[in-house]
């Protein structure tokens, strides 16, 4: 029979964390802040796969790490969600209650399983005005801060908090808001400590708007992002649509059955 | 809250599980009760005339889109349960959905259809095509077959702007349901509920294919009148206490409610006309 090693717990809880912090600095970084007009969400993403999406009304999600992990937690946040808000009210589904949610599921997955969860997941809701607006940071063991303000995610976390926290202003609107951002997320990763200046396809934006009603949630893309990078406003009606693309056409669909004679 | 299922606090698997977009495919595995269809009831029994029945929904395919419309009424045998009920909601940000028969399950079925529609969006991050969102209703009407049978029926009309047509000249589209999820697409108009066949028949004498918006708003108003002309389960316009009915556009520009004071003022003309010729 094999021989067990002792291992104490804190050595096993320390190799974990090691390993988790390992995974999600691997990843590109995402930042998440308030301006006058809701919360920007900006993520570094060259991907189609998302790392921004929306969960409520006025509540958004963003993840860094590795992808499956934080989408299965994603879709366990819009059926709580959706859940919560059939049984009560739209009004009831709240912010720190999937943040709870959140806290403990990462806390039972870290402690209970042999592989912890490598993200790194922030929710966001966005209120009346910029000091009622809640940022929950919900890290791999489960352990939960409330960040006013701003925050940032991944990999080299600390240096792009070091800009946001210099220069952000809750009053500043959204295409400074957006610049700043993007600043932050540029100014690690470039060859010898250099900056970089990230483009629109390498950014992943939305926004939760302070002034909508109902569903807030807006990714930006496209046209409207290019305006707003090149430090020009953008009007509420162009901002894009929710968080859905229209679907497939349907010219190439099959009449009657895919096997059909009348398919051409 | 959801998270009372387990005892460590923690969401339960169900909610993790890559599983379905579908939201009540999750919930007929997580929380069936909250089902219309999955409640047993009393073998034998009637529950018909216990509980408000809604009535009359008519929706006219135009130019622009669809448009659709509903009187106000709620009837519990003779007697009238609800002046004020609206029966005519948006599903989503391009479609609409409007019920006739008992009006109980009818609300707990949009209500279901539109977080049905949503959670698909957000989950999946793009909109169901029109015929998908059809056929999910189709079923979610399927699944209340046995209430029905013990006279708790509802069916829904549901209709909307097709943003991915096969034929441009036809994004706005009707649809149709019998009470065993039959689906059925309508072309240019379509009416349920007990003043249907009132309504039907003013539209056939009325109705040209590419009609603009205001027009079938017209028509629409005219067609709930001559339904509540003869049917009395229908309510016409309430000129003394102001309620008209609920009329409600989805075109490429989304579905919008017409206002207070827009509805007043076609809902005056139609009834001024009628003063005239009662038969319109």
């Amino acid at each position: 029979m094999a021989m067990q090693f002792y291992a104490s717990p804190e050595q096993v809880q320390r190799d974990r964390s090691e390993y988790a912090r390992k995974g999600i600095a691997r990843g590109r970084s995402a930042v998440v802040l308030s301006y006058e007009g809701g919360i920007l969400l900006v993520a570094e993403n060259i991907t189609t796969l998302r790392k921004i999406s929306e969960i409520y009304d006025r509540i958004a999600f963003a993840a860094v790490g590795r992808y499956n992990e934080f989408e299965s937690l994603r879709r366990a946040g819009v059926r709580m969600a959706d859940m919560t808000g059939l049984t009560y009210d739209r009004r009831d589904v709240t912010g720190r209650a999937l943040a709870n949610a959140y806290t403990q599921t990462l806390g039972a997955i870290f402690s209970e399983t042999q592989k912890p969860y490598e993200v790194e997941i922030c929710i966001a809701q966005v209120g009346a005005t910029p000091d009622q607006d809640e940022l929950y940071r919900i890290m791999y063991d489960g352990s939960a801060l409330d960040e006013p303000g701003f925050m940032a995610m991944g990999g080299q976390a600390e240096a792009i908090s070091a800009v946001l926290r210099e220069r952000h202003d809750v009053n500043a609107d959204l295409p400074t808001a957006l610049a700043l951002a993007a600043e932050a997320l540029g100014s690690v990763g470039g060859e010898n400590g250099q900056t970089r200046t990230l483009t629109a396809k390498q950014l992943e934006v939305a926004v939760l708007d302070r002034r909508r009603v109902g569903r807030t949630f807006r990714r930006i893309a496209d046209a409207a992002l290019l305006t707003l990078l090149g430090h020009e406003s953008v009007p509420d009606a162009d901002l894009g649509e929710t968080d859905a693309a229209p679907p497939a056409p349907a010219d190439s669909k099959p009449v009657e059955s895919a096997a059909s004679e009348d398919t051409e | 809250m959801a998270t009372g299922f387990d005892p460590s606090g923690r969401l339960p698997d169900i909610f993790l599980n890559t599983g379905t977009s579908s939201f009540t495919q999750f919930l007929s595995a997580a929380a069936p009760e909250l089902l219309p269809g999955r409640r047993p009831l009393p073998p034998g029994l009637s529950a018909g005339d216990a509980a408000p029945h809604g009535t009359t929904i008519i929706a006219i395919a135009t130019a622009e889109g669809v448009v659709m419309a509903g009187d106000r009424r709620a009837t519990m045998g003779n007697l009238i349960a609800s002046r004020d009920i609206k029966k005519v909601h948006p599903a989503d940000s391009y479609s609409l959905i409007g019920i006739a028969g008992t009006a109980g399950i009818g609300i707990e079925l949009i209500r279901l259809f539109q977080v049905e529609l949503e959670h698909y969006e957000k989950t999946e991050g793009a909109m169901l095509s029109l015929d998908g969102k059809a056929n999910r209703l189709a079923a979610m009407v399927r699944g209340n077959l046995g209430a029905a049978m013990q006279g708790l029926a509802v069916v829904p009309l549901f209709a909307g702007f097709d943003l991915s047509p096969l034929d441009s000249a036809r994004a706005g589209r009707i649809f149709s349901f019998d009470v065993a999820g039959g689906l059925y697409e309508e072309t240019g108009y379509e009416a349920i509920g007990s003043g249907s066949l009132f309504a039907k028949a003013a539209l056939k004498k009325k109705y040209r294919p590419g009609v603009s918006t205001d027009e079938a708003v017209r028509l629409a108003v005219e067609a709930l009148y001559d339904a509540a002309d003869d049917d009395t389960a229908t309510g016409g316009p309430d000129l003394t206490r102001k309620i008209y009915p609920v009329v409600m556009t989805a075109t490429a520009n989304g579905t919008t409610r017409l206002s207070e004071a827009e509805i007043t003022t076609v809902a005056e003309q139609v009834v001024s006309g009628r003063m005239e010729n009662p038969g319109g």
